[in-house]
């Protein structure tokens, strides 16, 4: 039982080790390429995201939306749906986050705020990710092409609504919200001054919970892993396959747009146009080197965050570019490794028990 | 040009545990149409893909015309004239017949595509060989037929002189097949070598001079067509090997078990299905007309060489395809458009064909498996009931003799006897009416056989009604009260087991009898 489980931890983390280990070497030949020494490229990465506390504040800021994006594309996976339009569901999201606040009146207490501001943001997602869902689920739509246009249809509809509706003058924000925001971190822990990191991120914590709960321990979970893993076998035993494709989009894009409360409810308190950053699609490259699971999600996203905010600290020693480098050696790395590592482990396996 | 235009020997090929050919062999002497036979699964296309460069053997020679050509490359094969004409086609639609034909050898002038010399060079081909179709149509406005013709005529510009055709009449009408006959031979009298694969016996008696029967990945016999019989040939095709033996139904029953059995007449009628038709993805009707029904305790036995309707029949029954025409019903309730789950609640049990496909989860446990379907009644206050999942695997474990006899190993890692053991233990070991049990036993070691077949036989005797779809002859005599044979989508008779042997049923599982009865 304990071997078996040892089995299934290694065949899981063991190829987002490898991959690591992989970017890592390439990392090292191209900063020895700029004339410079890895080990200090490195401590510096690590010294600039975790070695103050503002750094450390910041890389949880970040992780915030990663985890929730990413844990929107997981979920989808785990169904066999690729989920490409976190980016839009962010700002879907955002936005929804952003008109419920800005709609309520000022001095309404937090304790409806927030939540009724999470439902915006839970609307926005559930339009952007559903609607997927329900194209592939009716016609067939391949997810991956509606989901990459609908993240165009999303940010030019927003761009134009922000553009010619709701533009606070000389900017492409909307107002700021009246309620619904919620406190940074460093109103607790004061060393974290400046720093945009705030509760979401224990939203973001509660989410991955969430997601792990129903995936693992409900009978919903159970039909979507078994839909994600043979279609063919969940249509059999009476699942209804596409409707199980509908929730996990809808579900999927409902957590991707909760990260955009962390921009809305926790830093700027509005939306502002262009700020996802190309976030929704380094959250794919989250999902996948956390291996589709809701914790693999959220460790891979402090992995990502990290390195984002580690590579703020390296500019003077090596081009900006070199951490976007090193994101897509990472994903390469990870995509070549994940099947290679399991055929090892399992013909190893063969072996072992002959 | 004496030596053998193919030579095949102890050719082995696995696809991970499946073995799909072994130590098969293939000799075709020159100027003849050899009819390579066996049912679906047999490894008839594998042997063809090796011999096409489509896939390299584990072992074994493969010579084409007397030279060691083992492990060539698909290019390879074409350029030394073995061309292959798959059963699903591979044409652009809209292009034309004549720039499909050409396509990958277009004759040019200068820079640019020659599309007068294409037309002229076509028509040539189509004269010659006489597959007529028009060479400036698109394809997309031809039939099935023309399509074929166009498929064969493309292997025929690229210089084939070894022709193979896999399952070449599956989408055709019988005139088309008649008109394809006539080319065959034309191309064999004009020095081409052709490999036809297929599973009806009656078009290899019709168009073959010499035949090769495949079982089980192995090649068991080697035939001249006019020295044979199609009892023969479906003997060797659907014969049972000597390592199977399955108890005659007098001894099985045991003492005093038949005067226990209530008798079928005074049974309920559980399952009626009526005018049932179904068609594929290409339209093309695939269960015709049929209409049956089974009483409690009856077992109703589809036996036929497999292809004929048999999958198709079990899935429209389960949910799992549409029903283009005719009902379902089960215990007096219509289920024919109702939900595979409606279909399940109202008493149907599915023992699927394929259980790597349909029947498991491989990555899930055994626990979870066994829970498959019913997923939601083993869970409290929305989440799972992992104790009651628990205690329900390990009791269903005992009860049909799993192992491992733990609940944790994914069924994945499972042997195939105790894989369907699982699936038996999921889709019986709970309360149903019909049993839809569709070749229980494929690929499953002689205890678990056993097994499952006394698992059969105390469902019957609990007065369960219960179709079996099996390949297997035997077993179907066996287990079977009333025995049908299915051929080309339609019962071609139904009769009582004791009346039935292979002798009796031999004729229509090859359509011998069948036009008579149409």
């Amino acid at each position: 039982m304990s071997e078996s489980f040892r089995l299934r931890a290694e065949e899981a983390l063991l190829p987002s080790i490898v991959a690591l280990l992989i970017a890592l070497i390439l990392g090292d030949v191209l900063i020895l390429m700029f004339g410079e020494s890895p080990a200090h490229v490195y401590s510096r990465m690590i010294e600039g995201a975790w070695g103050n506390p503002y750094g450390f504040a910041q890389v949880l800021y970040k992780t915030t939306t990663l985890t929730f994006a990413g844990l929107g594309i997981a979920l989808a996976l785990r169904a066999g749906l690729f989920n490409i339009g976190a980016e839009g569901q962010l700002a879907a999201g955002a936005f929804g986050a952003a008109i419920v606040g800005i709609s309520l009146p000022a001095g309404t207490p937090g304790l409806v705020a927030v939540p009724l501001c999470l439902l915006g943001a839970a609307a926005g997602g559930l339009l952007t990710g559903g609607l997927p869902g329900v194209l592939k689920a009716k016609f067939g739509a391949h997810e991956v092409i509606v989901t990459i246009m609908l993240n165009f249809v999303v940010l030019a509809l927003l761009n134009w609504l922000i553009v010619e509706r709701l533009r606070t003058a000389d900017t492409l924000h909307t107002p700021e919200i009246n309620a619904g925001a919620v406190p940074r971190l460093s109103e607790f822990i004061p060393a974290f001054h400046g720093s945009a990191a705030n509760v979401t991120f224990f939203f973001a914590i509660a989410a991955a919970i969430w997601c792990w709960w129903y995936l693992f321990r409900t009978p919903g979970g159970y039909a979507l892993r078994a839909t994600g893993l043979q279609p063919d076998a969940a249509e059999y035993s009476g699942i209804r396959v596409g409707r199980v494709w509908i929730k996990a989009m809808a579900l999927g894009g409902m957590l991707a747009a909760l990260g955009g409360t962390n921009f809305v409810l926790g830093y700027k308190h509005y939306y502002e146009d262009g700020f996802t950053g190309g976030s929704g699609f380094l959250a794919i490259a989250v999902a996948i080197v956390g291996r589709n699971h809701p914790f693999g999600v959220v460790i891979a996203a402090f992995f990502f965050a990290t390195l984002s905010q580690g590579g703020l600290a390296i500019h003077a020693l090596v081009p900006k570019q070199m951490v976007e480098v090193l994101q897509g050696i990472v994903i390469l790395a990870m995509a070549a490794a994940v099947p290679e590592v399991q055929r090892a482990l399992r013909s190893a396996r063969k072996v072992v028990a002959a | 040009m004496s030596a053998h235009p193919i030579r095949m020997a102890g050719i082995d090929k696995s696809f991970g545990p499946v073995r799909a050919n072994r130590a098969a062999s293939l000799d075709v002497a020159p100027g003849e149409i050899h009819a390579l036979v066996g049912e679906n699964g047999a490894g008839k296309s594998t042997l063809m893909k090796i011999l096409g460069g489509l896939v390299e053997p584990d072992a074994g020679t493969v010579e084409v015309n007397g030279r060691d050509v083992t492990g060539w490359s698909t290019s390879d094969a074409i350029a030394n004239g073995v061309g292959v004409v798959h059963q699903h086609f591979m044409l652009v639609p809209t292009l034309t017949v004549a720039e499909n034909v050409v396509l990958g050898n277009e004759p040019r002038r200068g820079m640019l595509f020659d599309r007068t010399r294409a037309l002229t060079d076509v028509n040539a081909l189509i004269q010659k060989t006489g597959l007529v179709v028009p060479a400036d149509r698109r394809v997309s406005e031809l039939s099935v037929g023309e399509a074929q013709r166009v498929e064969i005529l493309k292997t025929l510009y690229r210089g084939a002189k070894i022709l193979i055709l896999d399952e070449p009449t599956a989408v055709l009408s019988p005139p088309d097949v008649r008109e394809l006959w006539t080319v065959l031979r034309k191309l064999r009298d004009d020095g081409g070598t052709i490999v036809l694969i297929t599973h009806r016996l009656d078009e290899v008696i019709d168009i073959s001079d010499t035949i090769t029967v495949m079982r089980a990945g192995a090649t068991v016999g080697r035939m001249t067509t006019s020295e044979t019989t199609p009892a023969e040939i479906a003997k060797a095709m659907v014969g049972r090997d000597v390592a199977l033996s399955v108890p005659g139904r007098e001894t099985i029953s045991g003492p005093g078990a038949t005067a226990d059995r209530p008798s079928s007449a005074a049974g309920a009628l559980l399952l009626e299905v009526r005018d049932l038709s179904v068609s594929d993805s290409r339209r093309i009707r695939v269960v015709d007309g049929v209409t049956f029904s089974i009483r409690a305790g009856e077992v109703l036995g589809i036996a036929g060489v497999e292809g004929n309707g048999q999958t198709e029949i079990v899935e429209a029954i389960a949910g799992l395809r549409d029903i283009a025409a005719g009902s379902v019903v089960v215990s007096g309730h219509d289920v024919t458009r109702a939900t595979v789950k409606d279909r399940r609640a109202a008493g149907i049990a599915h023992v699927p064909e394929d259980r790597h496909r349909r029947g498991l989860i491989l990555e899930y446990s055994i626990a979870e498996n066994l829970v498959l379907g019913a997923q939601d009644e083993f869970s409290k206050r929305g989440s799972l009931d992992g104790a009651r999942i628990d205690a329900h695997a390990r009791e269903q474990i005992a009860k049909f003799d799993v192992r491992p006899s733990t609940p944790a190993p994914a069924a994945r890692t499972l042997s195939g006897g105790n894989q369907q053991k699982v699936v038996i233990a999921r889709e019986m070991g709970r309360s149903f009416t019909v049993l839809l049990a569709a070749q229980p036993t494929r690929g499953v070691d002689v205890g678990a056989i056993e097994f499952i077949h006394r698992q059969i036989r105390e469902a019957r005797d609990a007065g369960k009604a219960i179709l079996l779809v099996s390949a297997e002859l035997n077993e179907v005599l066996a287990l079977a009260d009333t025995v049908a044979v299915m051929y080309r989508g339609k019962f071609a008779v139904t009769m009582p087991a004791s009346d039935a042997t292979p002798e009796v049923l031999g004729p229509y599982m090859t359509g011998g009898n069948s036009r008579d009865a149409a």
